[in-house]
């Protein structure tokens, strides 16, 4: 057992970690924050996508160790205080369908928006190259960031 | 068309808030506490075998291993339509990756350790891997006791023999129309199995407590339709449907892969020998991939007649189907193609044969589509080119022979009412056909394809719906029904149903995922029956919550029934304009009269549904008879591709589809359904391609070597089109388009190739290596 200390969703955490065990294990079995969800454990579908001090990471892929002393974001942290603009536009174009993959398409979201408040559909394709949705067909993803990339300007 | 307040309307999801916060909660999000199991399954390592002997003594002593089992545990039989699985294989293994025993430990860790240490002694019997070698005579019988199995009226399984089901269709004098015909043409086609790929596996949770009930939380399309099963299966243990308990949270994409029931029977069965321990088991991608429902693969033989003018006379299809090691589930898939073979055409002379064939690979089930997207790639592919050899212009030979109104369908029905010329046209218009476009690049060739499609919902005659409905004080409602939303937006349109007729918003509805304690009966969450089925079920519960409404006003304040109405949650009356009793004010609480006395009490209301006209009892040769199907959803799409001649590589510029819903309950959910289902097909034409052994084992179960399309595969432009012809018997004159969607995809791709490069190629996947290779052989 190793102890970690690092950030998570704004909070100073504590805690022990096997050295071999997983950051997505870990958030969700031992930290209780489920929106990470596991579809492959093998960092092909970006289900379990968070950010790690503002980079989008697969959390199957990253070991929990790994994170000491660096900032961890899941999508429990994005929505605690009100849902951001990004996440009222997916609302609004009815973006997602089963919703597994959305936590993770929406901490890549993030990411994009972060860096590049204004992308062309390129990019944002481009962006979630590495988030797999098998329901939507993808486009009212992209309308929905676009739209919030442009709100975002107000 | 009526004037509605919420039916027809682009609202958002009631899902949605809940979908993109991270507050969802999926079945590998429940806590169970340190109590909890896990179970890891050990898989056969052989496509046929004989088992000789299970070893488990190494396993059992790991360190938290709680206990090890085998088939000897579990000798029960179970399935939805034919009884030919085992909970675990029993004496034989018949496909690679079957389970064949189960670890529960402590922890997932040693669970998984344990398991490699089980040492099982297999006797290689010879497999059976394609459909054809299986129905040869004298190939290795997959099931001896096939003439033993229980099945349902409609299955003619031939013991014997792998033959698990054959469908036969007939109407009219085949031999007659061929003679009729100027041009007979026929050909064979080939589509192989594909995997379903929701982003979220199987995963499923029993808990069989000390008082002896049994609850399974479940990812799953048909909750009532596994606890059925499940106490069909364990009926040993007393379990009676009370005593069955079945929880489905929010389920993360199903596509026809968590319809009925898979590995959802080894975590109930295991916690009914581990009382008191919840058992969990997560199948791996693996898993998933390898031991759950695949699309079945088909060879397709077709051979039409037709004359100089146009006109159909003759068909005669043949479907030699690949249903896996077991059929409970696929051999209804057969059926269902084999009562829909002749696409939607008018056709007055036909013959249809749709053979369900066992071979030793993984089942075959249900996938989005249930088998009309594999018979409509080979007969829409025919048609283009029967209209081509005969100098008639492809669409304009669909709009000839388009079936109609009143028209026969293949079992001799007659066709509901549809908008099939409308879509042609509009698709048509849309997608300019007729107009020939040159690519900028001069080492690329753009063409255009064209499809139609049709299907019927496949369910027993008796597959029911039903919804209870409870106001709440301040006139929200809680609609309580058990259809899953398993994406395509059921909650969402069944809250639209209920506010249309109460006047109140969908906003102010809650509809939560089912648990079988409290919600009423649903069969299934499959055939795209639900929107319709369901629907019609909640606007029956509706109707009566109304009807409650109303009595209790004409009852109290004496104003008849037929004038009062209700509007913007209160109930209004025609003749007396100053009347506005807000819902709010008694539809928990009851009215207070004069005399201090309260008069109502709450508003609980209940619908059922039940399609009474539907029955399976056609003849067994021909299928003439009975009405199997309900209806037909029918459309047409089109699309344009651009090809490099030199690679293959292919890319969809613009793809249109137009789908008759009979009435648009929410156009923005059936546009995403468009999108997300065209996507799908098209990827299981453009690359998507299960590729096993010649020892049957699956050699990509991962997305690294199974593609799914990502971001950057989507067509340039989607124009999704809604028809509206009603459906007399539907809500509001809606029907199923869930699976329709996806249909078309692959003929337009293969009538597209042939356009723009004059190859045509008869075998799914198209990739572009296929084409590079076509192209080098026509130099």
């Amino acid at each position: 057992m190793a102890q970690i200390k690092f950030i998570l969703n704004s909070e100073n955490r504590i805690i022990d970690v096997q050295p071999n065990e997983i950051l997505l294990d870990v958030l969700r079995d031992k930290l209780g924050l489920k929106s990470p969800k596991c579809g492959c454990d093998r960092g092909d579908c970006g289900a379990c996508a968070v950010l790690l001090n503002g980079k989008s990471v697969r959390s199957c892929l990253v070991f929990a160790i790994e994170v000491d002393g660096q900032e961890v974001r899941t999508l429990e942290g994005i929505s605690a205080d009100k849902l951001t603009q990004l996440q009222e536009s997916f609302i609004e174009f009815n973006s997602f369908q089963c919703g597994y993959c959305a936590p993770g398409v929406i901490i890549s979201a993030t990411e994009l928006l972060s860096h590049n408040p204004h992308p062309e559909l390129e990019e944002i394709k481009e962006a979630l190259s590495g988030n797999l949705c098998r329901c939507t067909g993808y486009k009212p993803i992209f309308e929905a960031i676009l739209d919030a990339s442009h709100k975002e300007e107000k | 068309m009526r004037d509605f307040r919420f039916i027809g309307k682009p609202i958002t999801r009631i899902d949605g808030r809940e979908k993109v916060s991270g507050a969802a909660i999926y079945g590998d999000d429940i806590d169970f506490g340190p109590n909890l199991l896990h179970a890891e399954i050990v898989s056969s390592t052989q496509a046929h075998a004989r088992i000789i002997s299970i070893d488990t003594s190494e396993a059992e002593k790991v360190q938290d291993v709680v206990k090890v089992f085998t088939g000897k545990d579990f000798p029960f039989k179970f399935g939805l339509y034919m009884k030919d699985r085992y909970i675990f294989a029993q004496d034989k293994v018949r496909f690679y990756g079957e389970q064949v025993a189960a670890v529960v430990a402590r922890t997932p860790q040693a669970a998984k350790k344990a398991a490699q240490l089980v040492k099982v002694e297999y006797e290689p019997l010879p497999a059976v891997l394609n459909q054809i070698d299986s129905y040869k005579e004298g190939a290795t019988l997959v099931h001896p006791e096939l003439g033993e199995y229980p099945h349902v009226p409609w299955f003619f399984p031939k013991a014997g023999t792998n033959v698990a089901h054959w469908r036969k269709t007939r109407r009219g004098d085949m031999e007659a129309g061929f003679k009729e015909a100027d041009l007979v043409f026929e050909d064979t086609y080939h589509v192989p199995r594909y995997a379903h790929c929701a982003i979220e596996t199987h995963v499923a949770i029993g808990k069989y407590d000390l008082s002896g009930r049994l609850t399974v939380w479940s990812s799953s399309q048909s909750p009532h339709t596994q606890r059925h099963l499940f106490q069909e299966a364990l009926s040993s243990m007393g379990l009676s449907h009370k005593d069955v308990r079945v929880i489905a949270p929010h389920v993360g994409g199903g596509f026809g892969g968590k319809a009925g029931v898979t590995m959802e029977i080894l975590p109930a069965a295991l916690a009914t020998k581990l009382k008191g321990y919840a058992v969990k088991i997560r199948w791996t991608r693996e898993q998933e991939f390898v031991n759950t429902y695949q699309r079945l693969d088909v060879v397709a033989k077709i051979k039409i007649g037709v004359k100089k003018d146009g006109t159909i006379t003759a068909l005669d299809h043949q479907l030699y189907w690949d249903a896996g090691a077991y059929v409970e589930y696929g051999a209804n898939v057969v059926n269902a193609v084999g009562l829909s073979a002749i696409g939607p055409y008018r056709i007055p002379n036909i013959s249809i044969d749709s053979v369900c064939i066992y071979t030793n690979l993984p089942p075959g089930g249900a996938y989005r589509g249930f088998g009309y997207s594999e018979m409509l790639f080979g007969l829409e592919s025919h048609i283009t080119r029967v209209a081509n050899q005969l100098g008639i212009d492809p669409v304009q030979f669909r709009l000839m022979n388009a079936i109609k109104e009143g028209d026969k369908t293949a079992y001799g029905a007659s066709m509901n009412p549809n908008g099939l010329i409308q879509a042609i046209e509009k698709v048509a218009a849309e997608i300019e056909w007729g107009k020939k476009i040159e690519s900028k690049d001069p080492k690329k060739a753009i063409g255009k394809g064209f499809s139609l499609f049709w299907k019927a919902p496949a369910m027993p005659p008796n597959a029911s719906s039903s919804a209870f409905l409870k106001f709440n004080e301040d006139a929200s409602i809680n609609l309580i029904i058990s259809g899953m939303d398993i994406g395509q937006g059921y909650q969402t349109v069944m809250a639209q149903i209920a506010a249309e007729i109460l006047s109140v918003p969908p906003s102010k509805i809650r509809v939560e995922t089912p648990d079988t304690d409290r919600n009423p009966y649903e069969w299934q969450t499959v055939a795209s029956h639900i929107t319709w089925g369901s629907g019609n079920a909640v606007k029956k519960a509706a109707i009566d919550a109304r009807d409650q409404i109303l009595d209790l006003i004409e009852r109290v304040y004496c104003l008849p029934k037929n004038e009062l109405y209700l509007e913007d949650e209160a109930v209004k009356c025609h003749t007396q304009p100053k009347f506005i009793k807000p819902l709010r004010e008694f539809v928990v609480d009851g009215i207070m009269t004069e005399d201090g006395t309260f008069k109502g009490g709450p508003i609980n209301a209940r619908g059922m549904f039940m399609p009474e006209f539907s029955s399976t009892n056609g003849d067994p040769e021909t299928s003439q008879g009975g009405h199997p199907n309900v209806h037909y959803t029918v459309g047409a799409g089109a699309l344009i591709v651009e090809i490099d001649r030199e690679t293959g590589k292919m890319h969809v510029l613009k793809a249109v589809e137009a789908v008759d819903v009979g009435q648009a309950l929410n156009p923005s959910l059936i546009h995403g359904q468009i999108t997300g289902g065209l996507l799908q097909g098209l990827a299981t034409v453009l690359y998507e391609d299960m590729r096993y052994d010649d020892k049957g084992k699956l050699l990509n179960p991962n997305f690294t070597d199974y593609k799914i399309p990502t971001a950057m595969d989507v067509p340039d432009e989607i124009v999704p089109i809604i028809i509206e012809v009603p459906q007399p018997d539907g809500p509001f004159g809606a029907r199923g388009v869930g699976e329709h969607t996806m249909l078309p995809a692959a003929p337009m791709i293969a009538n597209a190739v042939e356009d723009a490069l004059g190859i045509r190629i008869k075998s799914m996947p198209i990739t572009a290596e296929k084409i590079a290779l076509e192209m080098l052989k026509k130099q």
